[in-house]
């Protein structure tokens, strides 16, 4: 396949980036979306210019490290995967591909097409602790829970917090990670104690660094890799309100 | 219930809540509406007790109240909203993603707030407000019989109307997200729902001025 890559290139966090445009030739349509990049960085390097940085990490799918806004999709224009599951027998020989980082206020650009997701972090950590016994390993179904509730649960737990709602949503917002990581909990008697808590600190986070509000454009829901369906983000408003009006 | 408006969440809160209320107040003005086409003598009592009713003085002013808050919400959540997001993609392919209306829910407030300022003064200031002051209320039969028949009238009507349906097709199901009443199963009934109500809404305002325009008038005299 031949292919015009047109690539966000910028120097370090404060620079002034811009597009530049590569012509690369040969990649075979069995090649990932990432393998692609790393023909064109031998390439460059090669060349003795400056490879593109860009984030990856176990390019199996789990990890949530890979990112990029392929062609006006986070993740490239194949449903249900991330970047690196991406293949380019989904695009034709010929094609001018735009590759662009996640563009949010809260996910700034190191380089490239690296972006600081450390604000997921944040999120997670005013989320805190859930309280289980210590001991040995529990006895294997010694606490009961519903398949219905099970199974919402580990739909919900599936979120890998690649930042693909954020970069999507036109907000900004961060409501179906934060959604996914309450919902996940709320189904589960170990996450009770603390879901009032969890709920309230975690929007506080949220908004604090600068996310924004959910206008249920469901965005979010159509580019997730997991597929998480924005049914977690009416259920972490429930949780926060719920819990603001009990305080 | 500590600084619960402060958070962004909160602020839909109030967005739904209000939305709600606009939207049965919506319900009641279209059913209002609809009785010039049943005939003039009932539209006249309609309009008599609108005037009159007491339940009805009381809620003008929360009405009011409620598309205010409506519209500063809208506004303060609009503004947060532009700046999480401060660069903007080279290449776009939200179609893919989501639905027109729900990305231009601000736009179409605005068009539906642009109209509501022409029609309070087109007619609100005649009727209603008349009585409210002691002043002298215009027919209101006449009136409306007078503007719709006008084409220019009945046009940006009928766009304001078209703005209204895809605010509330939207609007109406996203009230409920907010307010953590849905799930997975009542995520596409409330949608359903939503459209079925903003399809009701929209043809009975378009209903009066193709009435008035085609000269239906007295469809039962």
């Amino acid at each position: 396949m031949k292919l015009k890559l047109k690539i966000w290139r910028q120097k370090n966090a404060k620079a002034k980036g811009g597009f530049e445009t590569y012509d690369l030739e040969g990649v075979s349509p069995d090649t990932s979306f990432l393998e692609m990049l790393d023909i064109l960085n031998d390439k460059l390097i090669r060349e003795g210019k400056e490879p593109v940085a860009f984030d990856h990490d176990c390019r199996e799918g789990i990890c949530g490290m890979c990112s990029l806004y392929i062609n006006g999709r986070a993740h490239g224009p194949d449903d249900e995967v991330t970047t690196c599951q991406l293949h380019m027998r989904k695009f034709k020989d010929g094609d001018t591909i735009t590759v662009e980082p996640w563009r949010s206020a809260a996910f700034p650009v190191i380089k490239d097409l690296v972006v600081n997701r450390y604000a997921f972090d944040q999120i997670l950590q005013a989320g805190g602790f859930i309280s289980v016994n210590t001991g040995g390993v529990p006895d294997g179904n010694a606490i009961p829970i519903g398949k219905e509730d099970a199974d919402e649960s580990m739909d919900a737990a599936a979120c890998i917090g690649c930042g693909a709602c954020v970069a999507t949503c036109k907000n900004g917002s961060a409501m179906l990670f934060v959604g996914a990581r309450v919902s996940s909990l709320a189904k589960l008697p170990q996450g009770k104690i603390e879901a009032a808590r969890r709920a309230k600190a975690m929007v506080a986070k949220m908004d604090e660094l600068g996310f924004g509000g959910c206008t249920n454009t469901q965005a979010c829901e159509a580019e997730c890799p997991k597929s998480i369906s924005i049914a977690h983000i009416a259920r972490l408003n429930r949780e926060f309100l719920c819990a603001k009006l009990g305080d | 219930m500590s600084n619960i408006f402060s958070s962004s969440i909160g602020k839909k809160l109030i967005m739904s809540i209000s939305g709600l209320f606009l939207v049965v107040f919506l319900l009641l003005h279209v059913s209002i509406n609809f009785t010039a086409i049943i005939s003039e003598k009932a539209y006249m009592a309609a309009c008599n007790f609108m005037d009159t009713n007491i339940l009805i003085q009381i809620m003008v002013p929360v009405l009011a109240a409620g598309f205010a808050i409506h519209i500063i919400y809208s506004l303060i959540i609009t503004m947060k909203n532009l700046r999480a997001r401060p660069v903007s993609y080279a290449v776009g392919n939200e179609a893919k993603a989501s639905s027109w209306a729900s990305r231009n829910m601000f736009v179409l407030g605005l068009i539906v707030f642009g109209f509501l300022a022409l029609h309070l003064t087109h007619f609100w200031a005649k009727m209603q407000l008349q009585h409210f002051i002691g002043g002298h209320p215009e027919e209101a039969y006449k009136l409306v019989k007078e503007l719709f028949g006008t084409w220019y009238y009945a046009a940006v009507y009928v766009v304001w109307v078209g703005a209204l349906y895809f605010h509330l097709s939207h609007g109406f199901w996203s009230a409920f997200q907010t307010l953590g009443t849905n799930n997975s199963k009542w995520l596409p009934r409330l949608q359903c729902i939503a459209k079925v109500y903003a399809v009701i809404v929209a043809l009975g305002f378009v209903s009066i001025p193709v009435y008035f325009l085609m000269g239906l008038d007295p469809l039962f005299p």
